[in-house]
């Protein structure tokens, strides 16, 4: 890593107490504040898990919950930051555009801009002249102006841009032959949703079989439903898996880096090690392109931390328990499943609990 | 224009726009636009310039997109799709053009004799049932009357890209960025029914063939398919006579049907007055003879889902439990094997021959 780079970001976030001095490799001192795993969005309404496509409007939640805004910036945006930039230091392909996916990309550069500058005005400032715009990202200490509709006025293309300014993966799908392509993409934190991801993919191509999904369709139903999404209307769901170690990049290219990590957790080391990794995968109908943007914003909560919310603990405890065998091997779960529950299975008396994700 | 709207403000408190239209999430919220200008751009074809009730930016949208307009008459709301003429980029006003339908059953009529300058209207946000293909080699555009008003902001939006790529063509010398081709046919039945043609001359010169039929020149639908380069796609929007012979010759003469867009809107038949009953609140509903089953459940105060209101987008897709009729299916978006299975209906256009149909709603 550059050694300027390293301590501006470290400067930043020392001028920004809100963001946590942390890391998502190497000594992993991610975490979350008292206040960050409150806003968690636990994904478990109920005792045992069933996949279901659970799309809903995407608006705006309660003051200071994850759904607030249309795109979180929450304490981790530094460290995220910075972890984004290693990522494509290491490898540049993780961001890729086709070049039909120009308007696209100004889509989502003004949608992102226009977003942060409206819901984070402390952050964040977007000014216009006309096609002049002049963005100020006072966290990361970026400024630029720049025309809008002219890629060659910004550093580097506006989809990646505004894909390092902004926290989570993003994909752009192109609508086209009755289906949708996924033809750009800025992917530094993927997950299993994405492990056979490849940019130019269709749709089916790319959202290969869910274990125990009932085949009847559920991806053509949530297909047909996104090629007539609406703009203004944003729709979201939350998806689920488990990493160890707070790790963002969990990508095929690095498996060697991260696999071997879960033949480490013991009943001992569970509580640090294991993590909930909640995905909010939000679309939003682009205008100019009439592309879609799916973003995918990762949240990871240590089961310790889990732990201080009785309820979370213990419906994580039965949610891992009564797994199917498919799941538990489909989210890489099954080496160290016997581990995990030796450490669950304490924090859980068995007690009835209320319906409903929410906090008693 | 401030005045005005700020006028409407005071006098209408319900009329709350956000701050800026271009937050995605003001969510089902439609725009709230007043009537700026009228004007008649040919025989029984109307034009509407819109602008936001507060003055903010409009959403921009892409080229081929339609806005469906609400029209509160009487008890009745219609609503009907009209597709956007004002260039894509322009955030500061939308126009659209309307034709009055003979049997109108109130939207085209409502738009000529009701609407006034100065009114305000409801519209949803922009949506596109017709875009352009970002990978074609060439594009054709295919217009037969009123059938334009989808390509004046297709026009727009392959103009601007030309210019585009032309820049960046200019600046990264050697890359392979080559403006992608495109002609638009302008079919009419004569000068007085043509509307905006010293406007689209004006815009693409040589990139425009008009066909004014009062004048024995007509389009050969075939022969222009069949000198199009491989890669070509071609769109076309018009009477249903029109759309029905290019898709027949482009099916004929090979064309892959990705590469062969069509736009129909249709406006909903009328019918026999029937009787929708909900399977899940036992709700009856009487369906009028001018109106349809979407119109029906929305003027009962029930939400049904929807988007194109044209048999298109399959949004609006109902179950059917049982009926002691027949279904008359009038959308383009079932295929033959559902509509015969009877199974499903598309209520913003397809009604049914019938005393009493029950609905999985
Ligand atoms: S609303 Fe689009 S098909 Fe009925």
């Amino acid at each position: 890593m550059n050694k300027l780079d390293h301590i501006q970001a470290e400067t930043a976030a020392f001028h920004h107490a809100p963001f946590n001095e942390e890391t998502f490799r190497g000594d992993y001192s991610f975490h979350n504040s008292a206040k960050g795993i409150k806003r968690f969005p636990y994904p478990f309404e109920q005792d045992h898990y069933m996949y279901s496509v659970n799309i809903e409007p995407h608006q705006p939640g309660k003051p200071g919950a994850i759904t607030e805004h249309a795109f979180d910036i929450d304490e981790h945006y530094v460290a995220e930051c910075e972890d984004k930039r290693m990522t494509l230091e290491q490898d540049a392909g993780r961001y890729a555009a086709l070049p039909h996916m120009m308007d696209a990309q100004w889509d989502f550069l003004e949608l992102t801009m226009e977003s942060l500058a409206r819901d984070y005005p402390q952050y964040f400032s977007l000014l216009k002249d006309g096609e002049r715009w002049t963005w100020h990202n006072s966290v990361l200490g970026i400024s630029d102006s720049f025309i809008f509709g002219d890629a060659s006025t910004l550093p580097m293309e506006p989809f990646e841009y505004m894909g390092r300014q902004t926290q989570g993966d993003f994909v752009l799908l192109d609508q086209r032959e009755g289906t949708l392509f996924a033809d750009a993409g800025f992917i530094t934190s993927q997950a299993d949703w994405s492990l056979a991801f490849d940019i130019g993919m269709s749709w089916h191509e790319w959202h290969g079989p869910v274990p125990q999904v009932d085949k009847m369709g559920i991806m053509d139903r949530a297909l047909k439903f996104l090629m007539s999404l609406q703009q203004g209307k944003p729709v979201r769901r939350l998806n689920w898996t488990m990493t160890v170690n707070p790790r963002l990049d969990t990508s095929p290219e690095h498996y060697p880096e991260w696999g071997p990590d879960r033949l480490t957790v013991t009943a001992e080391n569970a509580g640090q090690k294991a993590h909930l990794r909640v995905e909010l995968q939000a679309m939003f109908r682009l205008p100019r392109s009439n592309a879609i943007l799916f973003s995918i914003r990762c949240y990871l909560l240590s089961l310790e931390d889990m732990a201080t919310q009785p309820k979370w603990i213990k419906r994580f405890h039965r949610v891992i328990r009564d797994l199917h065998p498919d799941l538990l091997e489909y989210k890489g779960i099954k080496v160290y499943h016997e581990p995990l529950l030796q450490w669950l299975a304490p924090h859980d008396d068995g007690a009835v609990l209320s319906e409903g994700a929410q906090l008693d | 224009m401030s005045a005005l709207a700020n006028k409407l403000m005071i006098t209408e408190p319900d009329i709350q726009t956000p701050a800026n239209t271009s937050d995605q999430r003001s969510q089902n919220a439609g725009l709230k636009v007043i009537v700026q200008t009228i004007r008649e751009v040919a025989e029984g074809i109307r034009e509407f310039t819109l602008v936001s009730a507060d003055g903010s930016a409009l959403p921009a949208f892409s080229g081929g997109s339609h806005i469906v307009v609400s029209m509160p008459s009487g008890t009745r709301i219609y609503r009907n799709a009209y597709s956007l003429l004002s260039p894509p980029q322009q955030r500061d006003h939308y126009r659209i053009a309307v034709r009055l339908q003979e049997n109108s059953r109130g939207g085209s009529r409502f738009m000529h004799q009701e609407v006034k300058v100065g009114m305000a209207l409801e519209v949803a946000w922009p949506l596109n049932l017709f875009a352009l293909s970002r990978l074609a080699r060439k594009q054709v555009l295919v217009a037969g009357g009123i059938g334009i008003t989808p390509f004046m902001s297709q026009v727009q939006e392959l103009l601007r890209q030309a210019q585009a790529s032309q820049s960046a063509v200019l600046q990264t010398a050697g890359s392979k960025i080559t403006p992608p081709d495109f002609e638009l046919h302008y079919a009419y039945r004569s000068q007085d029914h043509a509307a905006y043609v010293p406007e689209l001359q004006a815009l693409l010169g040589d990139r425009l063939k008009c066909y004014d039929q009062s004048q024995g020149v007509t389009l050969d639908i075939r022969q222009l398919l069949a000198e199009q380069p491989l890669g070509t796609h071609v769109y076309t929007c018009g009477p249903e006579g029109m759309v029905q012979a290019l898709l027949q010759s482009a099916d004929e003469l090979g064309w892959p049907p990705a590469h062969v867009h069509h736009e129909e809107f249709l406006a909903p038949p009328v019918g026999s007055p029937f009787t929708i009953k909900l399977a899940s609140s036992q709700q009856e509903v009487q369906v009028g003879a001018d109106q349809s089953m979407l119109e029906a459940l929305e003027q009962a105060g029930v939400d049904a889902p929807y988007l194109c209101r044209g048999g298109a987008c399959g949004r609006c897709e109902l179950e059917v439990l049982s009926t002691d009729g027949t279904l008359e299916h009038h959308d383009h978006y079932l295929s033959a094997e559902e509509k015969r299975a009877g199974r499903k209906i598309m209520p913003c256009v397809s009604r049914a021959r019938c005393d009493v149909i029950e609905l999985n709603f």
